[in-house]
Parts: C-alpha cells; sequence; structure tokens
C-alpha cells in the first residue's frame, strides 16, 4: 500500500515557546533555569510523510513529539520553517488553501474524556467537522464513519453523550469525527494510552484498517516503542527537539545506531520472563530546553562521548555510510561526505553559531 | 508461615444500587522476600485488594469477609491505632502518582522526618536526617536536594523521593500501584532496577500491582491475574506467561505488543467486565471468553491445579490438551468479537 509519492514535508520545522506565558510558566520553572528565553520545542525537524505510510514519532515526555504533530495539522504556527503540503508551502498559502488543509488534516487526541464537548451528541460530534466545511450528505457521512469506527448500528449511539459512552467507544468516535472529512492523512497522539489493555488491540486494529482501506498516512505519536513497532513503517526519534534517528521501523528497533536510541530501546521491558535484555543505564535527565547546550544535546548523558567534536558541533541529521537509516551522530562516517571535525575549532563559539535561538519568534 | 496470608477477602463498596463486589472471594499468599504482580484491567479489584491490605479503603469500602494474616496477626481484627502502627512500618505503599501523595507545602525532608518521627518517637532530628540523607542515596537522589519541595522535583524524580519515603522505615512489605505507570520508560527501567536493588537489600517482599504484563515479567516471580473482583490465575511467572490455562491470562497477554517481535497480530478482548454489583453466577468471564459454554454462564469454576498454576477455568485440562493454539489465535477472538458486536453501550 505505501506509495512513494511524498504528502507532507517537513522542512526544518521550529517552535519555540516564549517563556512566562500561561501554562508553559510553570513547565518552565520545573527545569529552574537563570533567566529563561524561549523554550525550544521543536528545534529544527525534517522529515517527509509518504502516501499511505504509518510514521511514528517518539521520545521521552518533552522532547517536542507532541508539538511537531500538532504544528502539523496547524494547531501551532512554526516559529521558522514550514511545511510543504500538494506542492504549497503552507507559510505562502492563501486562506482557500488553509481551509482545504485543515480538512485534509486531522487530529486524533490522547484523552478522549477531554477532546470531546460533553455537551455534543455522538452525531453532531461527527457531523461538525462536515458543517464547518460546508459538505452536504451529513447523515450518510456521519452514519459511514461511525460504522467504520465499529460503533454499530450508528443511529443507536446518534443520540448517546460522551460520559454514556466507554473510554474505548469515546476513542471511536473520535476517530469517526477524524475520518468523517476524508482526509489524507491523521496525527495520532497515543491514542490509546489511556484506555485499557483489554480495549487497545481493538481501537488499533480500527487505525490499522484506516491505512490499509483508505490508504491514509498516519503520524503516531508514542512513547511507546513496542506500539510504534506493531504500527509504523518507519520511526523518528526525537529528543530535546531534534531528530536523532531516522529511517524504516525493523532497522531502528534492531540495530538502532544513535547512543540515545540506544539506550531508548533497551529500556523497554519484555512480556516475556525467559528474554533477558542488556540494561543500559543512562545518567541524568533531559536536558534544559531553554538554554540549549552547544554541539550534541545529548552529549551529556552520552556513554560514546568522543570529545570535542561532539562539544562543539551540531550532529547533522544525515545517512550515513553503514547503515539505511539516517542518523545524527558524530560517532558514524557521512554518507555525503560531510566531515564535522572541520567545524570543531578552539573556542566553542564559532560552532555556535547555527544554534543561536530565534531573535523574535514569531509566537501567539 | 507465610508473611502473608489472604483468605477467601471479601471487599465490597456501598452503592446506591447495592454493595459492589470489588474483591471478591480472594485467596492467597505471599512468602518473605518474594515478589508478587497483580495484573488485570481497571476495575478488577488490584487497587482495592492492596488498599485494603495497608488499610486505606475509601468511606464507602468495607471488608465483608475473610482474613488477612500477616507475620500471624489478622489485620481485619485490630483496631485503627493498631493499623495506623504498621503503615509505614511493616506494610508501606507506594502510590501511582507522586504528584498527589506528597504534600506540596512541606519539603521532602520534613515529610520523611515526619513518618520517621511518627512511628520511632525516640528518633532525634540527627538520626532522622541520616535516614533521609541513606534513602535518598539509595533510590539515586541527590541528598542536597532533600531540602526540596516536590513542585522543583521532576515526575521521575518525585516518584523516586515516594519510593524513599516507603523505604525510609524499612518495611518488609511492599505494595507499589502502578509504580512506573505515570513515567517515561528510561526511568520507569530505572526506578525498577532500583527498587530491585533495595528489595534485595533490605530482604523486604513486594507486591507490583500494574495493568503493563511487561512490567509484570520482569520484576515479579509470581503472578496474580484478576479478572472481575476474582483471581482468573495466579502461579510463577514462567509458567503465567509460557503455559497459562485460563483463556483470559490468555488473551491479555496477547493484547500487548512485544518490541522483540516485528510482525504480530494483536488480539482484542471485546466486551466489557461485569458489573460488580450483580455480577454474573457463573465465570466472570464467560461472557467475554471466545470459548464459552453454558456450563462456564452457569457454574462458577473451581480451583485447577496443574503446573504450579492455579486456574479458575472448567476447561483448562482441555486447553492444556489441545485448545490452546485455538485460545492463542487473535482471529478465533476477533471472531467472537465480530459476533458480540454492538448493543455494549454502558
Amino acid at each position: 500500500m505505501s506509495g512513494n509519492d511524498v504528502l507532507l514535508e517537513v522542512d526544518d520545522l521550529k517552535k519555540h515557546f516564549k517563556v512566562n506565558q500561561g501554562w508553559i510558566a510553570s513547565l518552565v520553572e520545573s527545569f529552574g533555569s537563570g533567566e529563561p528565553d524561549y523554550v525550544h520545542a521543536v528545534d529544527g525537524v525534517s522529515f517527509e510523510l509518504r502516501e499511505g505510510e504509518t510514521l511514528g514519532l517518539a521520545g521521552e515526555s518533552g522532547c517536542g513529539k507532541t508539538t511537531t504533530g500538532m504544528s502539523l495539522v496547524k494547531l501551532h504556527d512554526p516559529t521558522a520553517g514550514d511545511i510543504v503540503y500538494d506542492d504549497t508551502r503552507l507559510s505562502e498559502a492563501s486562506d482557500a488553501e488553509i481551509k482545504q488543509f485543515r480538512q485534509n488534516a486531522q487530529m486524533i487526541f490522547q484523552d478522549p474524556f477531554e477532546s470531546l464537548n460533553p455537551r455534543m451528541t455522538v452525531y453532531d460530534t461527527v457531523a461538525e467537522p462536515l458543517r464547518i466545511h460546508n459538505i452536504r450528505n451529513e447523515t450518510a457521512r456521519v452514519q459511514r464513519a461511525l460504522e467504520f469506527a465499529e460503533l454499530l448500528p450508528p443511529e443507536q449511539y446518534y443520540d448517546q453523550y460522551p460520559h454514556e459512552l466507554s473510554g474505548g467507544q469515546r476513542q471511536r468516535v473520535a476517530i469517526a469525527r477524524a475520518l468523517v472529512l476524508d482526509p489524507d492523512f491523521i496525527v495520532a497522539d497515543e491514542p490509546v494510552s489511556m484506555l485499557d489493555v483489554s480495549l487497545r488491540a481493538g481501537v488499533l486494529s480500527l487505525l490499522d484498517r484506516m491505512t490499509d482501506e483508505f490508504g491514509l498516512s498516519v503520524v503516531y505519536i508514542s512513547h511507546d516503542l513496542s506500539l510504534l513497532r506493531h504500527m509504523c513503517d518507519r520511526l523518528a526519534i526525537m529528543y530535546m527537539g531534534k531528530i536523532v534517528e531516522k529511517g524504516p521501523t525493523d532497522e531502528i528497533i534492531e540495530n538502532p545506531q544513535h547512543p540515545y536510541t540506544q539506550a531508548l530501546i533497551n529500556a523497554v521491558p519484555v512480556p516475556d520472563p525467559g528474554v533477558g535484555r542488556e540494561r543500559v543505564e543512562l545518567q541524568g535527565e533531559v536536558g534544559d530546553v531553554i538554554d540549549i547546550p552547544t554541539g550534541c544535546r545529548f552529549k551529556n548523558r552520552c556513554s560514546e562521548y568522543i570529545g570535542d567534536v561532539c562539544d562543539q558541533v551540531v550532529p547533522p541529521l544525515e545517512a550515513k555510510t553503514d547503515f539505511e537509516q539516517d542518523v545524527a551522530c558524530h560517532l558514524y562516517d557521512s554518507a555525503e561526505g560531510y566531515d564535522p571535525y572541520q567545524d570543531v575549532t578552539g573556542s566553542p563559539s564559532a560552532a555556535e553559531t547555527g544554534e543561536e535561538p530565534e531573535s523574535t519568534p514569531a509566537d501567539d | 508461615m507465610s508473611q502473608l496470608e489472604v483468605e477467601d477477602l471479601e471487599v465490597y463498596y456501598e452503592t446506591e444500587e447495592g454493595p459492589a463486589q470489588a474483591v471478591d472471594g480472594v485467596s492467597f499468599e505471599l512468602e518473605e522476600g518474594e515478589n508478587l504482580g497483580i495484573v488485570g484491567e481497571s476495575g478488577c479489584g488490584k487497587t482495592t485488594l492492596a488498599k485494603a491490605i495497608i488499610g486505606i479503603l475509601p468511606d464507602a469500602g468495607y471488608i465483608n469477609d475473610g482474613s488477612i494474616n500477616f507475620q500471624g496477626d489478622d489485620l481485619t481484627e485490630m483496631t485503627n491505632a493498631q493499623r495506623r502502627r504498621l503503615k509505614w512500618e511493616e506494610i508501606s505503599m507506594i502510590a501511582q502518582s507522586a504528584m498527589n501523595s506528597l504534600d506540596p507545602v512541606y519539603t521532602i525532608r520534613e515529610q520523611i522526618v515526619e513518618a520517621i518521627e511518627t512511628h520511632r518517637p525516640g528518633t532525634g532530628r540527627v538520626e532522622s536526617d541520616e535516614i533521609v540523607t541513606e534513602m535518598f542515596e539509595l533510590v539515586g537522589l541527590d541528598p542536597e536536594r532533600a531540602d526540596d519541595y516536590p513542585h522543583q522535583f521532576s515526575g521521575g524524580m518525585r516518584q523516586r523521593a515516594m519510593i524513599a519515603m516507603a523505604l525510609a522505615l524499612e518495611p518488609s512489605l511492599m505494595l507499589a500501584d502502578e509504580p512506573t505507570t505515570a513515567l517515561d520508560v528510561i526511568m520507569q527501567d530505572q526506578i525498577l532496577k532500583r527498587m530491585a536493588s533495595i528489595q534485595e537489600e533490605i530482604n523486604s517482599s513486594m507486591m507490583v500491582i500494574t495493568h503493563d504484563v511487561s512490567v509484570v515479567a520482569e520484576t515479579c516471580d509470581r503472578v496474580i491475574v484478576m479478572y472481575a473482583g476474582k483471581i482468573a490465575e495466579e502461579g510463577p511467572v514462567e509458567e503465567i506467561f509460557d503455559q497459562p490455562y485460563h483463556p483470559y491470562t490468555i488473551g491479555l497477554k496477547r493484547a500487548f505488543p512485544n518490541i522483540r517481535k516485528s510482525s504480530q497480530d494483536l488480539l482484542s478482548i471485546s466486551g466489557y467486565p461485569p458489573e460488580l454489583i450483580d455480577p454474573p453466577q457463573g465465570c466472570r468471564f464467560a461472557e467475554r471468553c471466545p470459548m464459552a459454554t453454558d456450563k462456564c454462564r452457569e457454574e462458577e469454576p473451581e480451583a485447577h491445579y496443574k503446573n504450579g498454576l492455579r486456574s479458575y477455568c472448567h476447561y483448562a485440562d482441555e486447553i492444556d490438551a489441545e485448545l490452546r493454539p485455538y485460545a492463542d489465535d487473535p482471529t478465533t477472538w476477533n471472531q467472537a468479537a465480530a459476533a458480540t458486536d454492538g448493543g455494549v453501550g454502558e
């Protein structure tokens, strides 16, 4: 099913949040830094989403995966960088083009208890996007979406309110609402993590069918690598606002190259008492995303730290000579012939220039 | 004598429609130094069981019948004052959400010292401070941060502070209710590892309550699978994972993706657990079980003992002899799901 046509191209996307602005202020306070400026939630992320593909964005809390996902459906406007959809750069798109984009880009959120309006019936919840986009044939479309979401018979659910439904049913309503506009792609942010174990597989197989039957592209955002391995064709591992490794799922899981990816995968428990796993203790916690360190963002926790080059040169996410996936790490030889050592200098300031925070982030 | 012996325990919650039988006739033993995992879906009674043992049931909850023998004394017969003395000192609990379990207006040190001084009135401040330092080092926190308030800690640090507090009085039994569910995978790994090494050091036993079968697979010696207030199956962790007899155990195990396997069909157990106010008379899992017969719907299954496992299924022998591949096949369950779909509104 996966074609190779690129549906969406994310080009050096950045999203910075101004500190001391509402809820983010408390988040920043807990990082406890001196004179905070901007939170570099997403800081230069590039990838493409192909038609019919499932792409997983993985990483720990605060790595920027949700912000990236929300930017993909334009729930955030990027601070810098761009998203190219259907040959249109969204930053230059007209209102009509944006509206068209919004119809084709849908999101499913983690918590169906919060993402559904408690005062709207199931029918109205699913029909609302159709009304906003002036699409006719409302009843038939709502019915079909609910049928697809295996809420059967659909008529029985029309007049129910979210509180009358179980968690699994609510998430199915959220899926029906996302599908009712026949979108090109869906961003699913931890779509099953709030659901009970026995119900997860049901919702997951429904999401699987979305890609199989409609040829939808899906971006899955999750911290659960076991789940992403099950669902995704390709993976991108994020750390502190950047992608550190990107490539085919099986390659990344079985043969991870970035020291962070290795630690992350080694930390995943295995549901089989017979399997011993090598446990790598990762020191410290995720670094400061306000006062970004120079060079590699993982250097302080990295077991493979190799000196000045890690300190001074930001490792680009690039193809390497020895394996299929792209990795942002100086340990491996660039397939493009890039030599990071040419950028190493006596003083670290020279290497820093590419990393200066945006002086006037367009934030609102 | 086992450290903990729970016998025919019934814990009910008072509701407007009558008592909800959250834990209904549960018996098990826990040996000293043993790690026991309790797994099941939300509402299966696993947290209620832990709360009954440590004695923090909410107002509506009460022990209807049965006994909880801890080191020879029946906890259900004790006065509140006697139970309070046991709490933290002998039995401590690590709750799921450390955020809500730590008091925001006191420093971590003050909270740990308070627990120590309440239980060991003679303890001087110097000695208490020493315990705080020791516990912080044990859980991998910088002792200098003990004077911080909970909000100054990250989620992982708070959970570790919670563990430090639970360990301060060297309890002989630790109840950990979803100890790492709110944490990222790297932090989860570190905390589980830390808990295992601490446990070895102070030789305490532990009950780990979780919905995550992979956490149980890695940390526990023995597992109890609970369903709708009852034990479905119990036994050593290897046997539970290798050769379970209960369809629910088989289903639950297959509902989890395994990072080590590239292509795997996940299994979905359709439907929802039964109402505990008026539970079904036969096997409680019958309604969702793809192999259920009339016998299952009418008769409550007796315990079936084999291979170290205690399984409550009428057809444990048949599953062992020939039906296991059938029960282990997701299509079996998905067909059952298609047949019963719809009309499962609550």
